[in-house]
């Protein structure tokens, strides 16, 4: 399928044999997910977002099915980084995958530990999780604004051996001021977008479905609003940005590609069909025949305007 | 893996509940007691997809029976599927309920649509005493009757209003049943309120017991986290999740909600 056609990016320097990642927070660790496919067929896998100790999440119902889409508000429950740098780093290198971990902390504090201790381990990269809108303390809270942004960014810098990917919050009024200030204070990469923060009301019994109140919205209902923030951001900013927000196939991807972005990451869509990942991988092999595409970095921000 | 299966045959039992067979070798060859399926379905009217217990598998015939109620846009689409359509299916998923071939004396508890996976327990169980306490809302929700008695050696209904069999809950057959005679081990799936009683009812004569949870679900395979379940971890908590770790947990590691 693939012999005349280049699907290989380059992400802060990390070489991704397709441009296609597995999103965090939908794909765990990958060990669910490899029943049904070979994760050597991924670009790269973001997993499930680390905290420095284990995290126990947000009491249930925890999702909130909406229409194309869906709200979470998991809280970020994870068996903590050491438990992922011993029982399932092991486990993701036995494939032929770049693997990044995802890293979020209560205070300033712990995301300099985290990137300190994930620069040591046998990872690709690291996506500094500022975006994560169902926990209290640190992600969005620290995202939402340009000092907020600066002042983690910075800080976490100095303990970064491993390339640095920020992902985003969409929850902000200026993305490309958000996006500016990660890529001045020492950004490698950018990911957007993170969910959107909603709600979900039962009318019956008058009660939020999701026992957190709110939760970030994900899947196609979003797309839209994924797509012209890739493109606001990707006009704006060198380094390379890694798009998301509800695609599900090649096409989709595609659109972020077209749209300025460097690579896409597949989440939502996966809970529904989980050979979603690899099909975005395929569809976009299949659009670059169609339309006599050799390399796929060709792709990368070929907008037509 | 082609997730693509056919319809063999759809039935609808009472006012809401509704059957449907059907034909996969993928699934009956492999399928327990107690698992679940996660069905896409039809139409682009409802995302996620819907998971559903497996009632009943038939390994020679390759098909299984899952039953449901019409709850909300998901189950009235998987309402109107008929025989000879496909469906798009992942499973067996979950842990279903343990078979310990040793137990001589087995009883399932189950409240309302919870009785559904009760009776593939019944159905692969060697046991020589199988008793199935069953409760309903009312007489017009009392289904698969016949199944039960088929495969239990003592069936025993009741109803909220006593329009069918005993007045009064489940919880209430299974104390007076388990005053008369011990069973090995209980399986119990219903209401959270039910398996909640019937739990501290079993606990109290220390008698073995299982239950099967429900959550709100994503994936169904244990990567997303969301149905998220309390569960005893040592002198501590934790949430495990009912798509992988369960739906079936054995009763003494639930954290009910009034505790």
């Amino acid at each position: 399928m693939s012999n005349n056609i280049n699907m290989s990016v380059e992400i802060a320097g990390v070489r991704l044999k397709n441009p296609v990642l597995a999103a965090s927070g939908t794909f765990g660790f990958g060990r669910e997910y490899s029943e049904y496919f070979d994760l050597s067929l991924l670009g790269g896998i973001s997993v499930k977002g680390l905290t420095l100790k284990p995290r126990k999440g947000n009491p249930p119902p925890r999702i909130a099915e909406t229409p194309s889409g869906i709200l979470n508000s998991v809280g970020l429950q994870n068996p903590g980084v050491h438990y992922f740098i011993e029982n399932e780093i092991p486990f993701l290198r036995k494939y032929d995958t770049a693997i990044i971990a995802n890293a979020s902390g209560n205070t300033v504090e712990e995301y300099e530990q985290m990137v300190e201790i994930l620069s040591d381990a046998d990872i690709d990269a690291i996506e500094l999780n500022l975006s994560c809108p169902n926990v209290k303390e640190g992600c969005m809270s620290f995202g939402s604004t340009a000092e907020g942004i600066v002042n983690v960014v910075k800080r976490v810098k100095k303990y970064a051996k491993k390339p640095l990917i920020v992902k985003l919050t969409p929850n902000v009024t200026d993305i490309v001021e958000i996006a500016k200030a990660a890529e001045d204070s020492g950004a490698d990469a950018l990911s957007l977008i993170n969910t959107l923060l909603g709600m979900a009301i039962d009318a019956k019994t008058r009660k939020p479905i999701l026992k957190n109140i709110t939760g970030g919205l994900s899947g196609p209902a979003i797309k839209p609003v994924a797509l012209r923030m890739v493109y606001q951001v990707a006009q704006n900013v060198k380094i390379p940005v890694i798009g998301m927000g509800g695609i599900s196939n090649g096409t989709d991807a595609v659109e972020f590609l077209l749209a300025g972005a460097s690579a896409v990451m597949v989440g939502t869509a996966g809970l529904v069909n989980p050979y979603a990942w690899i099909e975005t991988v395929k569809g976009i092999e299949e659009y670059m025949k169609e339309t006599n595409i050799s390399d796929v970095k060709e792709l990368i921000g070929g907008l037509i305007i | 893996m082609n997730l693509i299966e056919r319809v063999r045959k759809a039935e609808r039992l009472s006012s809401d509940i509704y059957l449907i067979r059907i034909e996969s070798e993928r699934i009956s060859s492999s399928a327990s007691a107690g698992q679940f399926v996660n069905i896409k379905c039809p139409g682009p009217e409802v995302y996620l997809r819907r998971p559903i217990s497996i009632c009943s598998i038939d390994r020679s015939e390759k098909t299984i029976d899952i039953v449901f109620q019409v709850r909300g846009k998901g189950t009235r689409l998987l309402s109107d599927i008929k025989a000879g359509d496909t469906l798009d299916i992942l499973g067996p998923l979950g842990r279903g309920f343990t078979i310990c071939p040793e137990h001589k004396n087995i009883l399932v508890a189950g409240g309302g649509i919870g009785i559904f996976p009760l009776l593939q327990v019944l159905k692969d169980h060697p046991a020589e005493r199988k008793t199935a306490l069953l409760g309903f809302r009312n007489k017009s929700a009392v289904v698969m009757e016949d199944e039960f008695n088929k495969y239990s050696t003592d069936l025993k209904i009741a109803t909220d209003d006593g329009s069918y069999g005993i007045q009064g809950f489940v919880t209430a057959l299974l104390q007076n049943a388990i005053s008369e005679d011990r069973p090995d081990m209980v399986y119990i799936c219903g209401p959270a309120i039910m398996m909640e009683q019937c739990v501290k009812l079993l606990k109290e004569k220390d008698i073995p017991c299982e239950v099967s949870m429900e959550q709100r679900m994503g994936c169904g395979m244990g990567a997303c986290l969301v149905c998220a379940c309390k569960t005893r971890s040592g002198s501590d908590w934790d949430y495990s999740h009912v798509c992988k770790d369960g739906p079936v947990f054995s009763g003494d590691r639930i954290i009910f909600e009034s505790e």
